[in-house]
C-alpha cells in the first residue's frame, strides 16, 4: 500500500501542503489516545521499528517510543556513537544490516546533513527522519505546527518568528518550510553570525533586534542556543545573548500584544528564554511537547500505509491491551 | 628504427603556428616530420584514418592526483597515466600530496621512473614547497628540479602562511618553475563541504564562501608582484578570482591559472540529494561564476584547463556529505566536458580549446608538446568533435569511478592519442 507521503518523512521542504495538513488532521484522533487510562490501539501491531539514534537525544526518542508503543509496534532502540569516519561501522553498512533484519521503519537521529536521506535510499523500509544534522527535524516542525494551530485556530497568515541560532537549527529549517507552505508569515531574528549568510533567499523577514520580532511576531519560537556556539566564537557569551536576545519577561511586558511563546526543548533557562517566560501564562511549551506523541502516532500510521479517514475508527479499535 | 606514423585526412589545428587544415601529420621517429596539406606519403607507414577528427598537439593535464605512492588501491601511476592517454593527455603533471609526500628528491625520481614503466602518457612530478606539506619548512626545491619536477605546489593544503609563499616564489626563480597554490583561505573554509549560498543554507551543510578562495587567489598576486616569481593558481572557481587574475594580467604580473571541467559546467544544484560526487574542493559554485569562467577561457585570463582528476575508492565516497573526501575522477570526462559545455555553447571554439588544454600548458609549465611544428616530439591527440557517448564509469581504465557524469551523454571523444611517435591509446581496442 503506497503511504500519501510516499515511503520516507525526511523532510518538510519536498511535502506538499495537503500533505502536511493531512498529518496535522490525522493527530487529532490520535491525540485523545494518550489521554485515556489504556493508551494502546493494535494498528501497527507486528510492525517492527528501529529508533536508530546516533546522536544523544532524550525527548525526540521517548516521544517516539511512546508513539510507536501506544501503536503496539515491536520497537528496538538503538544508541550508536558517532558518526565519525574513524570509528565504529559505516552508516551504509549499518543500513543492510538493518535490512537483512527485515525491520519495518527504521527512526533515525544522525549528525550528518543528509544521513536520513542517505538511509532512505539504500533501504526499501519507512525511515521517518528524527533530525538530521543542521538539515531537518520534520516531526519537531509538524508538532510545532500542530500547537500553532490549536491556539490559533489557522495558521493563514499567522506570524511567527523563530529566534536564535538559525544557521545551526534542523528546527528552524522545518519550521521555516512548514509555515510557509501552511501560509504562515515567518520572520527569524538572532545574531547575524548565527543566521545563514543567505537567509533572505528564504523568504523570511529578518529582523536585527528581539524587540523589534516581538513588536511584529503573534507566536515565537525560542530555539536553543548550543553551549558550544560561544566556545566556537559565534557569539561573545551566554550572558551578553540573553542581554540581547533572550526572551525575557521584561521585553514581552513592553508589548501592547499577547506573544504565545515555543520551544523545541531542552530549554537553556536565562539564555534564550527566562524561567518566568517559559513557565508563564503564553508559554505552550508542554503542549508542544504532548502534541509531539500525536504527531509521531500520525506519521508512523500514515507511513505504514494507514488511510486517513480511518484513523478516527483505528483509535477506537478495541482489543489494543496485551 | 620505428615504422613511421600517419594520422591521415583529419582537420589539424595547432595553435602554436596557427594551423586549421585538413590534411596529414607525418610522424617520422617519434618527432613530428609534417603537419599540413597532404604530403609526401613515407615507406611502409601505419596510417591512422582520421577523416572526420581534429588532430591537435597533445593535451597536458597540469593538475591530477595519482594516488601513488600510499594509495595504490585507488590508483597507480600506470592506471592514472592509461586513464589520462584514454582521455586524450599525453602528458600529465602528478601533485604531490602521496603517501609519503613527494617532497625531495628521491621521491621525485620514484614518480618519474613509474611514469616511464607506465609507458603511456607522460607524467611529470610536482614537488611539494614544504616537508611534508605540512606549511613550515621550504622543501629542497632545487633538487626536485634536479630530478625531474617541472613545478611546486603543496596542493590539497592550502599555502596558509605568506611569508612561506614569498619564499617559495622567490626561491622557485632559480629554478624557472611555477609556484602553484590552491587558494583557500583555512579559518573561513574550515569543515566547509560545499559552496555557501542558499544551496548550502538549505541542506544544512556548512558553506565555504567564495571569499575563502579570492582573499588567498590576491595575497598570491600581490607576492608574485613582490618577488616577480611565478605563480599559478588552481582550480579558479570564482568569479571574482576571474577578476583579480585579470587585474594581475593587467599590471604585467607573472601570474597564470587553470580551471576545471566541473566548475565549467556544474553548479552548487548538483549537491541537491547530498550528492557526495559532487563533493570537491573547491566546491561547485553558482551559475552566474559557471558562466564568467567560461569566458575567462575565452579571453584568456585563464591559461588552462586542468582535470584535478581525483580518485577515490567508491566506498569512501559512500557516506554522509559532511565526511565524503572531495575530488572527482577527470580524466575520461575532460575533454567531452569541455566540448559539451563550452564549444557546445559557441563560448570557445576548437583552436581555443586546444590552446587551452594543450599549448599553454606547455608554455606556462616549460614542457615539451603544445606543438606540431616540424622537430618537435610527436604528442598527438586526435579526437573526434562530434561523437556522442553516455558516461559509464564502469568503461573507465581510471580505477576511479567516482564522477558527476555519470549516465550524461557528452560530445567528443578522444580517438587516438600518440606519445612520441608511439600510439598510447586507440578507442578501437577499447571497443568490443
Amino acid at each position: 500500500m503506497t503511504s500519501p507521503l510516499g515511503k520516507d518523512l525526511l523532510a518538510l521542504e519536498p511535502l506538499t501542503p495537503e500533505q502536511i495538513g493531512l498529518i496535522l488532521d490525522t493527530a487529532e484522533p490520535f491525540k485523545e489516545i494518550s489521554e485515556r487510562a489504556i493508551k494502546k490501539v493494535p494498528t501497527l501491531r507486528g510492525s517492527t521499528i528501529v529508533n536508530l539514534f546516533f546522536e544523544p537525544s532524550t525527548r525526540t526518542r521517548v516521544s517516539f517510543e511512546f508513539a510507536e508503543k501506544r501503536l503496539s509496534a515491536d520497537t528496538v532502540n538503538v544508541a550508536a556513537s558517532g558518526s565519525s569516519v574513524s570509528k565504529g561501522e559505516t552508516l551504509v553498512d549499518t543500513a543492510r544490516n538493518l535490512e537483512a533484519m527485515r525491520i519495518d521503519m527504521v527512526v533515525m537521529r544522525h549528525g550528518a546533513s543528509g544521513a536520513a536521506q542517505f538511509l532512505a535510499e539504500r533501504i526499501e523500509s519507512n525511515v521517518i527522519n528524527a533530525g538530521d544534522g543542521t538539515h531537518e527535524h520534520p516531526t519537531q516542525g509538524l508538532l510545532d505546527l500542530l500547537t500553532l494551530r490549536d491556539h490559533f485556530g489557522d495558521l493563514r497568515g499567522l506570524r511567527v518568528c523563530i529566534v536564535g541560532d538559525v544557521l545551526h537549527s534542523r528546527v528552524a529549517r522545518s519550521n521555516i518550510w512548514g509555515l510557509q507552505k501552511m501560509g504562515a508569515e515567518v520572520a527569524v531574528c538572532g545574531p547575524r553570525s548565527l543566521l545563514p549568510n543567505a537567509i533572505a533567499e528564504f523568504g523570511v523577514t529578518v529582523f536585527d533586534r528581539v524587540e523589534a520580532a516581538m513588536e511584529w511576531a503573534q507566536a515565537l519560537n525560542v530555539l536553543r542556543l548550543q553551549l558550544e556556539r560561544m566556545t566556537a566564537g559565534y557569539i561573545p557569551s551566554l550572558r551578553e545573548y540573553n542581554r540581547v536576545f533572550g526572551v525575557t519577561r521584561e521585553r514581552l511586558e513592553r508589548i501592547d500584544h499577547d506573544v504565545l511563546i515555543l520551544h523545541p526543548g531542552p530549554m537553556n533557562r536565562g539564555v534564550e528564554i527566562d524561567s518566568d517566560v517559559a513557565d508563564g501564562p503564553h508559554s505552550v511549551i508542554l503542549n508542544q511537547v504532548t502534541n509531539g506523541v500525536a504527531i509521531r502516532m500520525a506519521v508512523l500510521y500514515l507511513l505504514a500505509g494507514g488511510r486517513p479517514e480511518l484513523a478516527e475508527t483505528a483509535k477506537s479499535t478495541p482489543g489494543g491491551e496485551r | 628504427m620505428t615504422r613511421p606514423l600517419v594520422l591521415q585526412g583529419g582537420r589539424i589545428i595547432d595553435p602554436s603556428q596557427d594551423l586549421d587544415v585538413v590534411g596529414d601529420v607525418i610522424v617520422i621517429d617519434g618527432t613530428i616530420a609534417h603537419a599540413g596539406p597532404r604530403g609526401g606519403m613515407p615507406d611502409g607507414a601505419e596510417i591512422i584514418d582520421c577523416a572526420g577528427a581534429i588532430v591537435s598537439p597533445g593535451f597536458i593535464d597540469v593538475h591530477c592526483h595519482l594516488r601513488e605512492p600510499g594509495r595504490e588501491d585507488v590508483e597507480t601511476i600506470a592506471t592514472g597515466a592509461r586513464a589520462a592517454a584514454a582521455g586524450g593527455f599525453t602528458a600529465v603533471c602528478a601533485m604531490p600530496n602521496t603517501d609519503p609526500v613527494t617532497d625531495n628528491q628521491a621521491a621525485v625520481g620514484f614518480v618519474v621512473r613509474q611514469g616511464q614503466r607506465a609507458n603511456s602518457a607522460r607524467v611529470y612530478p610536482i614537488g611539494a614547497i614544504s616537508v611534508r606539506q605540512e606549511g613550515h619548512a621550504l622543501a629542497e626545491v632545487g633538487e626536485m628540479v634536479g630530478a625531474g619536477a617541472v613545478a611546486i605546489s603543496d596542493d590539497g593544503r592550502p599555502v596558509a602562511s605568506a611569508q612561506l609563499m614569498r619564499t617559495a616564489l622567490e626561491y622557485a626563480r632559480t629554478f624557472t618553475i611555477p609556484v602553484i597554490d590552491h587558494c583557500e583561505e583555512p579559518t573561513l573554509a574550515v569543515g566547509g563541504a560545499m559552496n555557501e549560498g542558499i544551496v548550502s543554507a538549505r541542506l544544512g551543510l556548512r558553506g565555504v564562501p567564495s571569499e575563502a578562495e579570492e582573499i588567498m587567489v590576491i595575497r598570491d598576486i600581490l607576492l608574485s608582484r613582490r618577488t616577480g616569481g611565478h605563480v599559478h593558481i588552481a582550480h579558479v572557481s570564482t568569479k571574482g578570482s576571474v577578476e583579480l587574475i585579470r587585474w594581475g594580467k593587467d599590471r604585467g604580473i607573472k601570474v597564470t591559472a587553470e580551471v576545471c571541467p566541473h566548475h565549467l559546467s556544474l553548479t552548487e544544484e548538483a549537491v541537491e540529494g547530498y550528492n557526495t560526487n559532487a563533493k570537491m574542493n573547491p566546491p561547485l559554485r553558482t551559475a552566474e561564476d559557471v558562466a564568467v569562467l567560461g569566458e575567462a577561457v575565452r579571453d584568456g585570463t585563464i591559461d588552462a584547463i586542468a582535470t584535478d582528476h581525483a580518485p577515490h575508492h567508491y566506498d569512501e565516497k559512500e557516506r554522509e556529505f559532511a565526511d565524503a573526501p572531495n575530488g572527482i575522477v577527470g580524466f575520461e570526462t575532460a575533454l567531452a566536458v569541455v566540448v559539451t559545455s563550452l564549444v557546445g555553447s559557441r563560448v570557445v571554439d576548437f583552436p581555443t580549446l586546444i590552446e587551452r588544454m594543450s599549448v599553454a600548458p606547455a608554455r606556462i609549465f616549460h614542457l615539451p608538446g603544445g606543438s606540431l611544428a616540424r622537430g618537435r616530439p610527436a604528442d598527438i591527440t586526435v579526437f573526434d568533435p562530434s561523437r556522442e557517448w553516455v558516461v559509464d564509469p564502469e568503461q573507465f581504465l581510471s580505477k576511479g569511478r567516482n564522477t558527476p557524469y555519470a549516465g550524461r551523454k557528452l560530445r567528443g571523444r578522444a580517438i587516438c592519442t600518440v606519445v612520441g611517435g608511439r600510439i598510447v591509446y586507440h578507442i578501437a581496442a577499447q571497443e568490443h
